[in-house]
């Protein structure tokens, strides 16, 4: 097929992108038709016309402009989205037709230019489904240590580049109220196209799926390095491996030693227990295995160890139930897949009353050992390493979130 | 017309519907020296000596009343989407082609829509209180003649005793009735609970018309409303869909952030001391405010807390912490499911209130100032605590102000 073959076919066919029905909300449905002649000619039906039609329009000319798309019919079944949302599914729908370099992306949310750092907690980390705006805008709210944005199992094939985009703009548009913003990619090769999307925009730490061996972690880093030198940024994205079969639980400690990247590691109980062909049990005798040599790999490598999502959103004590257990082997965290696990996850791993009374006398000790000048910490007869100490302040930290000290 | 700028600093007209207005001074700021608006004297002579009002139809009953051109007509939501009256009175009033009428309902719901034909054709030619759904966005879209006028629970209580609003006939659904008009809304299949929005329509009407569809013998007893102020009843098939007049669903919503949402709303007022022996609390019936209810309850039983009374909107979570003891009494406003009509007819502690003794800005003090915390849903509040509790984010018309 010739070059101009292709632009007449491209001509008649009409792309969509984004999500419609009765149930939707916060978001759109975009068809789209390139055209020769005739300029934009946007058809818009929205429950939110008389208020916000105008801006909608206005939006959707200059994403057309930037893309470089003069002539267009375009139709757009608005649910209430918002303007990041109206962005990904337009510039979705033109890719679809006219691929190219060109992107539109909406500015960053001053709120949201926060850093992260390597030993912040991860008790809690919120999956959204990468393709579904209406759950992210609010996920923030509920308070998890972190927020993912899945772009894997939860976005069905056909929808991968759209949502690709949607994660891009919710990265910069989307208030998550502190919560460390991760990405789920999908499992490499395809992976590696996520990256490409949403690395440049302000993603903190990057999933990396069924993860068996070391050189996929490589793969990633090299690449997130590549990319970021070409957008002219320097800084760290961390990456959280996720073990999910026999062989990844084999490699363990070759994973999360990988890259210096690597900030913490996850098991996905689901996948793993299809791999050793058993069902997955409530008292989980068959991965007892699995999370332990999993946990024990994740502390030589001095990295956390986070445990499975509980997949029971009704079920709050027996989800509880699971976060002791998951402490008592040494996880340090745990997916949620329902916003209202949240809280239950944080009372679980919130340290217990010994241990913020241990924190309590080693940071005293290390505050007197500084007032009198001494390099050297010590709590009875044992000396006491600055990253006992840092780790002391953390668990304070905690017990002040949680209420279990006044801040003085 | 002239254009005046009121006590919220908005820019407000001196008239409306070609009526004076009187714009908004500032709280407690309103203080008119008349008397009371009454209604003409009547006199027992004029009515029959064995007390039996009923009358053979509902439009021979307006037609006595005087139905014409111009009336105010009073109806009430009792019935909720249920409501079979509102339409059937419209009905007859376009059958009889009279013109002009302003509506003047306590509510209106989504079941109305059929009078959107009578907004059209000028059988009615505005509307005095709520408008929502279908109702809302005809009237939001500019196609009502006159202008709509929305009003507060109290407002309306107000407007009729001041005299602002003159109500010509009134039409009550009873649930249960009597043949001399005493009213309940405790039994029958239209069983609502109360009548308290009806009740100063039926101390201030020109014309009192009480319809039900479970008449009973004389005494009707609780007479919520009293038959004394009654000119007619008239006895039908069917005044509404039990269905939908309860709800038999009044459920605590399952959306993670609306739960968030209650739950701060419940530990903001432990945290703020509002939460302590002896306190009183309101909450609406959606799903958010049932869902901050739940959280008071746990909080009051952890703390061996008791509240003195709750104001209801009641419905079945408010009952069983009646029925458990962390709330001694339950004024009722209005009852939005099954298990709150039977409380209020069984238990002594789950009392009925009205607008009068709730919101009643013409009276001598009212029960909404004796409630320690009240929870209200709104589509929007701004960092000034303006709410809006009318349109949703398309504009429309959509709920009423409420109390």
């Amino acid at each position: 097929m010739n070059n101009q073959d292709k632009i007449n076919q491209s001509m008649e066919q009409i792309a969509t992108a984004g999500n419609r029905g009765e149930r939707i909300r916060s978001d759109c449905f975009v068809s789209l038709q390139l055209k020769s002649s005739g300029g934009i000619d946007i058809q818009l039906k929205s429950k939110v016309e008389s208020m916000f039609g105008k801006q909608i329009r206005l939006q959707v000319n200059e994403i057309l402009e930037k893309l470089d798309v003069p002539h267009a019919t375009i139709e757009i079944e608005d649910f209430g989205a918002l303007p990041f949302v109206i962005g990904a599914r337009v510039e979705a729908a033109v890719k679809k037709l006219k691929p190219s370099g060109l992107f539109w992306t909406p500015p960053l949310l001053s709120e949201n230019e926060y850093e992260t750092d390597r030993d912040r907690f991860r008790f809690s980390r919120l999956y959204l489904p990468g393709n579904s705006p209406s759950m992210m805008l609010n996920a923030g709210i509920h308070k998890p240590n972190g927020i993912i944005l899945d772009l894997e199992d939860s976005v069905s094939p056909e929808k991968k580049p759209e949502a690709r985009l949607l994660v891009r703009n919710a990265l910069l548009q989307v208030d998550f109220y502190g919560a460390e913003r991760m990405v789920r990619i999908n499992q490499l090769p395809l992976g590696l196209e996520d990256l490409e999307v949403v690395a440049p925009h302000y993603v903190h730490l990057i999933l990396i799926p069924k993860c068996e061996h070391a050189a996929q972690v490589k793969q990633v880093e090299e690449r997130l390095s590549s990319i970021l030198e070409r957008v002219n940024q320097e800084r760290e994205i961390y990456l959280m491996p996720i073990i999910e079969s026999c062989l990844g639980v084999e490699n363990a400690y070759e994973i999360a030693t990988a890259s210096h990247l690597v900030v913490s590691m996850a098991i996905g109980l689901e996948d793993y227990t299809a791999d050793l062909g058993v069902a997955r049990t409530a008292s989980g005798e068959e991965s007892l295995y699995a999370r332990t040599r999993m946990v024990n790999a994740c502390k030589a490598a001095g990295i956390q160890p986070i445990d499975s999502v509980y997949s029971d959103v009704a079920n709050m004590e027996g989800l509880k139930q699971n976060v002791i257990q998951s402490k008592a082997i040494g996880f340090e965290g745990m997916g949620c897949i329902h916003p209202r696990q949240v809280p239950v996850i944080h009372a679980g791993f919130a340290p217990g009353e010994s241990e913020v009374a241990k924190a309590e006398k080693i940071i005293k000790a290390f505050q007197k050992a500084e007032s009198k000048g001494l390099g050297v910490v010590s709590l009875g007869s044992k000396m006491i390493d600055l990253p006992v100490v840092k780790r002391a302040m953390k668990t304070m930290e905690l017990a002040y979130k949680f209420g279990l000290r006044d801040q003085q | 017309m002239r254009k005046i700028t009121n006590a919220a600093g908005r820019v407000v007209t001196s008239e409306i519907n070609g009526e004076p207005v009187i714009p908004f001074k500032g709280i407690g700021q309103h203080k008119p020296e008349a008397r009371k608006y009454a209604p003409p004297v009547s006199s027992c002579a004029d009515y029959p000596s064995d007390g039996d009002k009923r009358i053979g139809s509902l439009a021979l009953a307006l037609e006595k009343a005087g139905l014409r051109d111009g009336m105010t007509i009073s109806t009430h939501h009792h019935f909720r989407n249920g409501d079979m009256l509102a339409n059937q009175v419209f009905d007859i009033a376009h059958q009889m082609g009279v013109k002009d009428l302003r509506w003047f309902p306590s509510a209106s719901f989504p079941c109305h829509e059929h009078l959107i034909g009578y907004l059209e054709d000028g059988t009615i030619q505005r509307i005095e209180g709520s408008m929502n759904g279908p109702l809302g966005k005809f009237v939001s879209e500019g196609r009502m003649t006159g202008t709509g006028v929305l009003r507060s629970h109290g407002g309306r209580y107000q407007a009729i005793q001041d005299g602002e609003v003159k109500i010509d006939i009134s039409v009550i659904g009873a649930p249960t009735a009597d043949q001399f008009g005493n009213a309940n809304g405790l039994e029958g299949d239209s069983a609502c609970g109360l009548l308290g929005f009806a009740l100063a329509d039926s101390e201030y009407a020109e014309k009192v018309i009480v319809v039900t569809d479970h008449p009973v013998e004389f005494p009707c007893i609780p007479w919520q409303i009293q038959g004394n102020h009654v000119d007619y009843v008239v006895e039908v098939e069917k005044l509404g869909d039990p269905s939908k007049i309860i709800s038999g669903t009044t459920q605590i919503t399952k959306s993670p952030d609306r739960l968030l949402l209650a739950e701060l709303t419940a530990k903001f007022c432990e945290a703020a001391g509002i939460i302590r022996d002896g306190f009183s609390f309101q909450s609406g019936a959606g799903g958010t405010s049932l869902a901050v209810g739940e959280y008071f309850r746990k909080i009051m039983i952890e703390n061996g807390i008791h509240a003195r009374f709750a104001r209801g909107g009641s419905n079945k979570y408010l009952v069983s912490m009646l029925e458990e003891g962390p709330i001694n009494n339950i004024l009722a406003g209005q009852t939005f499911d099954l298990d709150g009509v039977r409380s209020m007819a069984n238990n002594p502690g789950h009392v009925w209130t009205s607008p009068f003794t709730s919101y009643n800005y013409h009276g001598k003090g009212n029960f909404a100032g004796l409630v320690d915390v009240v929870i209200l849903g709104a589509t929007e509040v701004d960092l000034e605590f303006n709410a809006n509790v009318v349109t949703h984010s398309d504009g429309n018309l959509l709920h009423g102000i409420g109390g």
